[in-house]
């Protein structure tokens, strides 16, 4: 691939050049990057593995040329450029994507979210138009005929066309993997020569997962940008990249004083070479390495198998019932007719595809929803005199038995400091504050007592999450995606942890995509259907 | 909730108007109505307005389900004002010290519409009317700074997800512990502790949404618009309509005798 000519997409691949480059954050002592040397080709597709702490969105935030200005306390040394130039001032010359899918949606409607970058480069009306067909085509959100007009929209006949979906389809209705895609025709219709992509995978199930790995390949395919991604899954990204490049967090490598300025790159060169050289540092930082499943501890016990809850035929939704003037209108169930027994020392493992209300399913069993028909009910050795149905218990009844863990863990967090954190369930029921310093060691949280919940990093937030629940010492543990987005080395830690849990006696009920993780926990799939059908009937299987 | 916000399906004519003009003719009977407390400039502007719905898109049972706080509000005002104010001509109804003449009536009646009146062209314009066009038409017509109307018009798309994340965040709240129930003390701490949660989650979006705009080159600088916002023809015809409603309501006061200033 040359540098010089733009393909026949319009696209001319960038260079990205760094020199000693770092960068501290406001308010930061130690720099998030520091004496990066690095160049990359037009055209070629990197992958950026590390540690966390390393800066690798730091990096990529500096090549959007999103990175506050340096004026405000930031400090900025040494050099970044693309194409020679510093990033800042090349509006569209590169295309950013980050995790949170929610958040790479601009516009209501999908065609104009598509424009959206164009518009604000003073693409001309009719280019705006053709690329925003071109670019949904691209990424297989096929926009249905609709002119080039923008107003297309309001006289389309409305509904989801056989062909794709019509250019006014609001944005708020797409899957998570079709907003990644739907964010990636929004950099696409901007003709960058750099796309930047943020773990753009983390958030999204297995098909949302390929869904978008895909589309990047054929765009890359298409035009040849250059592409730089940050992602812990390497087996997603392996086959699609050409180099591997390892960061090492900016403070160990150069702010020791007047030591020598090490390189912030590790390694770097073609991924099998890379992936064959640091394999064990690799596994060592937490990095999924294909072929490489982390050790786990096994199982010892099958459990008791006391009935502890039991769904039966239940219909769930988010929504509560609505207000229509003086009537009373129930939600629309997103899933019908499950049944399913939680049982002592037992894993359930709920299981299905997008949309099919897994997690609405365990918000329900967990008594924090109620069942819009059906019922939940708790068998006497759960409920201990608080009564059948686990949502009409008082909050301080229901974390001492049923514990949930959400799978944003800030969701969670009721204090400011991680010790408050883990004290706060203990001291609202008046025992068990001295099961805190054993929840604190075994999940690595000792060092951290005295910060703030929030400063941590995603797997310690993942951590302290699961420890503040079972403070409180539930005998059914609910957790919804618990190992979305987690590094090889919080993975592991969790499902180890919980098979001592579920051996000593405690239901674990996980909403899982993750295959790997249910086997290791062993227990029965509750496998939901794709959309409501009602009276669709499902067993939990016997363990 | 998120869904409320698009006009997916309402194909109504007024749908096609520019949103300019009926916030033009919105603010203009609101006004002419806010001049006068009588019941015959306020009956006339309410049937006209009722007489537009088809034109709009809206029915009785939608005007009903979003608007019904606003109707209730009218007749509770009337209401009241039928009751409280000062006695004049035979007296309808007498309980203590409360009572109905036909003069304290007729001003609650006229009150009461006269709420409704000026509360639906607001409802009307928000069938009709969607927020990108709104905006397209704010910045383009209107000449308003692109930067403050696009970065409202993203951050309302924020405001629906944040009315998600609240309830997300109240169950997994319950699920640490923190309930409901308790003193009116103990509940308020954990409504602002609530309140907090959902906070820091709206700065940490707004902030990632502030990337994404940033990143797709949005910020000073000329920029081009993909939808433009167009007058026609029938933009002079939703004018003069609007002329004539409120022009209409004025002259029939007047002709009835009934027209009064507020300030009089």
């Amino acid at each position: 691939m040359t540098a010089s000519d733009a393909g026949a997409s319009g696209v001319r691949p960038a260079a990205v050049s760094a020199r000693g480059w770092g960068w501290r954050h406001a308010g930061r002592s130690a720099p998030a990057v520091h004496g990066l040397d690095l160049d990359i080709a037009p055209g070629e597709r990197v992958l950026l593995l590390g540690p966390s702490g390393a800066g690798k969105s730091t990096l990529l935030h500096a090549l959007a040329g999103v990175l506050g200005d340096e004026g405000d306390d930031a400090d900025e040394t040494g050099s970044l450029l693309i194409d020679g130039v510093v990033p800042r001032g090349q509006r569209g010359r590169s295309g950013l994507m980050q995790q949170d899918p929610e958040t790479q949606v601009v516009l209501s409607r999908l065609g104009d979210d598509v424009a959206f970058g164009a518009e604000n480069l003073a693409v001309p009306r009719d280019e705006i138009w053709r690329r925003v067909h071109e670019a949904l085509d691209d990424v297989g959100l096929r926009s249905a005929g609709g002119g080039a007009d923008g107003r297309a929209g309001l006289d389309a006949d409305g509904g989801p066309d056989a062909a794709g979906l019509p250019l006014d389809h609001p944005t708020s209705a797409l899957s998570g993997g079709q907003k990644q895609r739907l964010a990636l025709a929004g950099i696409l219709a901007m003709r960058p020569g750099l796309i930047l992509l943020d773990e753009p995978t983390a958030n999204l199930d297995p098909d949302g997962v390929l869904e978008v790995r895909d589309a990047v390949g054929r765009c890359l395919d298409k035009t040849g940008a250059t592409l730089v991604v940050v992602e812990h899954r390497v087996s997603v990204w392996k086959d699609l990249v050409d180099r591997i490049v390892v960061l090492q967090p900016g403070s160990s490598a150069g702010s020791a004083g007047s030591s020598a300025v090490t390189s912030a790159v590790l390694l770097d060169g073609p991924p099998d070479q890379v992936l064959a050289e640091a394999r064990d540092m690799l596994i060592g930082a937490g990095v999924w390495v294909p072929g490489y499943v982390p050790a786990t501890r096994r199982r010892t016990s099958a459990g008791s198998g006391d009935l502890l809850l039991a769904a039966e035929d239940l219909a769930v939704s988010r929504e509560r019932p609505r207000r229509r003037g003086f009537r009373t209108i129930p939600p629309v169930p997103v899933q019908s007719g499950v049944t399913a027994q939680v049982r002592s020392g037992h894993a359930l493992a709920v299981t299905g595809p997008n949309g099919a209300g897994k997690s609405t399913f365990a918000l329900t069993i967990a008594g924090l929803l109620a069942p819009v028909a059906g019922k939940v009910s708790a068998a006497v050795e759960l409920s201990e005199g608080a009564g059948i149905d686990p949502f009409k218990w008082k909050a301080n009844q229901l974390i001492s038995r049923i514990g949930t863990v959400f799978q944003e863990p800030e969701h969670q967090f009721v204090t400011g400091r991680v010790l408050d954190e883990l004290m706060f369930g203990p001291r609202h029921l008046g025992h068990g504050e001295e099961r805190v310093d054993e929840l604190l060691e075994r999940l690595r949280l000792t060092h951290l007592v005295d910060a703030n919940p929030y400063t941590l990093s995603g797997g310690e937030k993942r951590r302290l999450s699961v420890a503040t629940v079972l403070a409180a010492h539930p005998r059914v543990l609910v957790l919804d995606e618990p190992t979305f987005g987690q590094d090889a080395n919080t993975w592991a830690e969790l499902a180890s942890f919980l098979t001592e849990l579920l051996d000593a006696g405690t239901s674990v009920v996980s909403v899982t995509h993750d295959q790997e993780f249910s086997a290791v926990l062993g227990g029965a799939e509750l496998r939901l259907g794709p959309a409501s059908r009602g009276g669709a009937r499902q067993e939990a299987g016997a363990a | 909730m998120r869904d409320a916000l698009t006009l997916r399906g309402n194909h109504a004519l007024l749908t096609r108007a520019n949103p300019l003009a009926k916030f033009a003719v919105v603010f203009l009977i609101t006004l002419v109505l806010a001049l006068s407390i009588d019941w015959v400039s306020a009956t006339t502007a309410l049937v006209a307005e009722l007489a537009l719905f088809p034109l709009a898109g809206l029915t009785l049972r939608l005007l009903w389900q979003r608007g019904w706080p606003l109707i209730i509000a009218a007749a509770l005002g009337g209401w009241s004002t039928a009751i409280v104010a000062a006695d004049s001509g035979a007296v309808l109804l007498d309980v203590g010290i409360w009572s109905i003449s036909e003069g304290s009536l007729q001003l609650g009646i006229g009150f009461m519409l006269r709420g409704l009146a000026i509360a639906l062209p607001a409802i009307l314009l928000m069938t009709c009317t969607d927020p990108t066009d709104l905006a397209d038409a704010l910045a383009q017509k209107a000449r308003l700074p692109h930067r403050f109307v696009l970065g409202t018009l993203a951050a309302m798309r924020l405001v629906g997800l944040m009315a998600e994340e609240w309830q997300t965040i109240g169950m997994a709240r319950r699920a640490r512990g923190v309930g409901s129930q308790g003193s009116p003390l103990q509940r308020l701490r954990a409504t602002l502790g609530q309140s907090f949660g959902l906070l820091v989650q709206a700065i940490r979006r707004a902030s990632r949404l502030a990337i994404t705009m940033e990143a797709r080159g949005f910020g000073a600088g000329q920029r081009t618009w993909a939808r433009e916002s167009t007058y026609s023809p029938l933009d002079a015809w939703v004018l003069v309509g609007g002329v004539l409603i409120a022009a209409t309501a004025v002259v029939a006061a007047a002709g009835m005798g009934t027209w009064n200033f507020v300030w009089r």
